[in-house]
């Protein structure tokens, strides 16, 4: 149920829309588009497989949102006791 | 038929109803070959068969195992390969020009590796029997007085090194059977490595304790048995691993671990602290061993077990395999 | 960006972990249930119990779909591929998980024909390839798996495939949340929620739980970062006590799901009106059926079946592990007549059962420390 790794369109199949090759870190394989007919992928995007099939398209953009909201755990809440820590927080 | 995987039930065939039967020995580590002492002269004696399907694949064939498969095991039994016997079972209808081509790969494997074959059999079984081709080899050797191998040498802060890249043979295999439809520029890693064993001896031959060639079962299998066999633990570094990226792809892919998946040009070599720097150099010199790493470190806590640790401090245990390595979907 | 490597980056996950001790109060013990058995391995695998505080606990919840399945259902299976010139195509998950009358690798090692497949799609292939067998493909899994399976029956009817038949065992997710919630000696504080098959079915679905139930639910990815990420969210919300449905792995799930994989789904399979799930007894509305416009594809309408009900051992305890009321260790079977080499209950055989996951990665490691505080 839940063994899906991500991989990179390299080629739609001329003859059959629905199948794609994918690289997984230089494995290949033939896989199923047919659960994304309602927003087609195309070369060069990255697809979830599970069992061969390509579950969703993956967001660049939500995946470097997270990498980024990492980065940043901790630091604003590590300001806001240094701003405590000065007492200004009683200002108000 | 766990039996043949090389793993949990392999362990209990040979220990429970060989050891004591055939071999007459007491109970204690069984090594991957044997000494034989002849009017005073020590010859190191080894066998394997080779059942391998499909018979070729990317990289090699059932004759370069066959020839480098027992080479190696002499090799890390810490003997040189000198001659090597065939015995070839082959089903009917086996067309010529396949036995042909098994017989001249074998024929080069064995120049390669630089050990003679001496002589050989043959017998064929009805059609429908031994998969087109079984291969035996028996290997005897010259032991290396350089190096003592023996599992109850080794101690806590020993460290364990690894020839090379793990995963890349049987995964080759896995693809070649064509059953899972993906493609990958692997290949076989079959080689004799009795040059880079050499090398090992030849720069730290008084503080190796231990070698193994990590086939069936892979590393996990073999570092499991040592652990048991010395009573200490195995603590491997997963950052330190070297595993070849399109490995880990097929791996994560399938869900396989690539620390159970088998080789036939690697070996494991556990070494004293002392000699460590030195032996990962003379590795890593040698041509074939640049890849060697120091994978992990003996310890006495965990004795008994195989822990591999994460860079961020996850850890896990890594038992021996049971059964086939198989892919899964969850 | 390789979307692996990034969410196993050390000092990340270093400083996620941190931050999961920081908002942890002391006071209180979380127990937080992880539904589904990939986050189950993902624990297991990545080791990230090492880097939770003391006052965390992870409850492994019913998430796997081969540890679910009834024995009486794979004796079913098996029965119908002792019919000669009958393939049994199945997922290499199910290959070791004990029958009545052995596991399918078994019965292989006794002469039936018994391949594994990487896809549904692989085993219809299978069935062009050998027009003179049958292939039965034994389905499993929740609905990150079913589409596949749909999609594949919709191809194999389109194509007029008459060689090939799927024995589905399909079940659906939000009844086994239900049913662990109506448990009356279940406390969980929050869940971790399942991935994959929110691709398909959404965030949505698991809205009642919070609102309802008053539960913090975190739909969360399998890296070792994703699910750190997602245990930091489920403290905020706890100390802020809030209860919501929070998308952490928005890289791969969208909220509203899959329409395109829900229509497959529609299109081939209806809801069984009970369906009975090992350790959890029967629950209703909880698996899917082939319909009837599919009915030549139907494993069950086309081979008669036994349809015996195979009830586990007694002493097994496979429900309360299942129900995260007993850890797998507390199990009075639990490595001693049910190892992974000789599984009694399919937790032990499957790679993501909780019994397998713990007696394989960890409860080695809870000896040794305790003899090591010993000595």
């Amino acid at each position: 149920m839940c063994l899906a790794i991500p991989g990179k369109i390299v080629e739609i199949s001329s003859d059959n829309q629905d199948s794609a090759l994918v690289d997984i870190v230089g494995v290949r394989r033939r896989i199923d588009l047919g659960l994304l007919q309602d927003d087609k992928p195309a070369p060069g995007d990255w697809v979830l497989i599970h069992v061969g099939f390509a579950m969703s398209k993956i967001s660049e953009q939500d995946a470097a949102d997270q990498m980024s909201t990492l980065r940043t755990l901790g630091e604003i809440d590590g300001a806001m006791q240094e701003v405590q820590g000065y007492g200004l927080e009683d200002v108000n | 038929m766990a039996h043949g995987a090389g793993g949990k039930a392999s362990r209990k065939l040979v220990e429970g109803l060989f050891a004591p039967l055939l071999f007459g020995t007491a109970p204690g580590p069984l090594g991957d070959a044997a000494q034989v002492d002849i009017d005073g002269t020590k010859v190191a004696i080894t066998t394997d068969s080779f059942v391998v399907k499909p018979l070729t694949f990317p990289g090699g064939s059932i004759g370069e195992l066959a020839v480098n498969g027992t080479v190696n095991d002499l090799a890390v039994s810490g003997a040189r390969a000198e001659a090597l016997v065939v015995s070839y079972v082959l089903e009917a209808g086996l067309p010529t020009q396949v036995l042909e081509a098994e017989v001249r790969a074998m024929a080069k494997a064995a120049r390669d590796a630089g050990v003679r074959i001496a002589a050989g059999d043959t017998k064929v079984v009805e059609h429908g029997k031994a998969d087109q081709m079984y291969v035996t080899t028996t290997g005897i050797g010259r032991p290396l007085h350089e190096v003592t191998i023996d599992p109850r040498s080794v101690r806590g802060g020993d460290r364990i090194l690894l020839s090379g890249p793990i995963g890349d043979h049987g995964i080759t295999i896995l693809l070649a059977r064509g059953e899972l439809d993906l493609e990958a520029d692997l290949r076989s890693d079959t080689r004799s490595v009795l040059p880079l064993v050499e090398a090992l001896i030849r720069a730290a031959g008084p503080g190796v304790r231990w070698m193994r060639d990590p086939t069936r079962g892979g590393a996990a299998t073999s570092l499991n048995e040592l652990a048991r066999d010395c009573g200490l633990g195995m603590v491997l570094f997963e950052d330190q691993i070297p595993v070849r990226d399109t490995v880990r792809g097929a791996c994560e892919l399938l869900g396989l671990d690539p620390l159970h998946i088998a080789n036939e040009g690697q070996f494991l070599a556990v070494v004293s602290a002392e000699y460590a720097d030195a032996a990962i150099n003379a590795l890593r010199l040698a041509p074939g061993g640049s890849e060697a790493q120091v994978i992990g470190e003996v310890r006495e806590q965990s004795a008994g077990t195989v822990l591999v640790t994460t860079l961020y401090g996850g850890s896990r245990i890594v038992d021996m395999l049971v059964g086939d390595p198989l892919p899964r979907i969850c | 960006m390789r979307y692996v490597d990034e969410f196993r980056e050390p000092e990340l996950i270093s400083k996620t972990a941190y931050e999961i001790c920081r908002l942890a109060s002391t006071e209180r013990h979380y127990r937080m249930m992880e539904v589904c058995g990939g986050h189950t391995h993902a624990i297991y695998r990545f080791g990230l119990k090492d880097l939770l505080p003391e006052n965390i606990e992870l409850i492994h919840g019913p998430g796997c779909p081969v540890c679910v399945l009834p024995m009486g259902r794979i004796d079913d299976g098996l029965s119908i591929a002792q019919q000669p010139d009958v393939i049994f195509a199945a997922f290499g998950d199910m290959m070791r998980v004990p029958g009545t009358q052995g596991s399918p690798l078994e019965h292989k090692a006794r002469g039936m024909d018994v391949r594994i497949v990487y896809s549904p799609s692989d085993a219809l292939k299978l069935a062009r390839l050998n027009p003179d067998k049958h292939v039965m493909f034994f389905a499993i899994g929740f609905e990150t798996t079913a589409p596949s399976t749909a999609l594949t029956m919709m191809r194999a009817k389109a194509e007029g495939v008459r060689n090939f038949s799927v024995f589905c065992n399909h079940v659906t997710i939000i009844p086994a949340i239900r049913a662990i919630l109506d448990s009356p000696d279940m406390r969980l504080d929050a869940f971790i929620g399942p991935g994959h098959v929110s691709t398909v079915i959404g965030c949505r679905p698991y809205e009642w739980i919070a609102r309802n139930e008053r539960k913090p639910i975190v739909v969360s990815g399998f890296e070792p970062l994703d699910m750190l990420q997602s245990i930091v969210m489920l403290l905020r919300q706890l100390k802020a006590a809030e209860a919501k449905v929070e998308n952490q792995y928005k890289r791969v799930v969208p909220w509203e799901g899959n329409r395109a994989a829900l229509r497959a789904m529609a299109e081939v399979f209806q809801l069984r009106p009970y369906f009975e799930w090992r350790g959890l007894g029967f629950i209703s509305q909880s698996a899917l059926r082939i319909n009837d416009r599919y009915a030549e594809l139907d494993a069950e309408q086309r081979f008669a079946v036994p349809g015996i009900r195979v009830t586990d051992p007694k002493a097994a305890q496979c429900g309360e592990v299942l129900k995260g009321v007993l850890r797998p260790h507390q199990c009075k079977l639990f490595g001693r007549e049910c190892t992974p080499e000789h599984p009694v209950g399919a937790l032990m055989v499957s790679s993501e059962g909780s019994c397998a996951a713990y007696h394989n990665y960890e409860y080695r490691k809870a000896a040794m420390v305790s003899l090591s505080s010993i000595a």
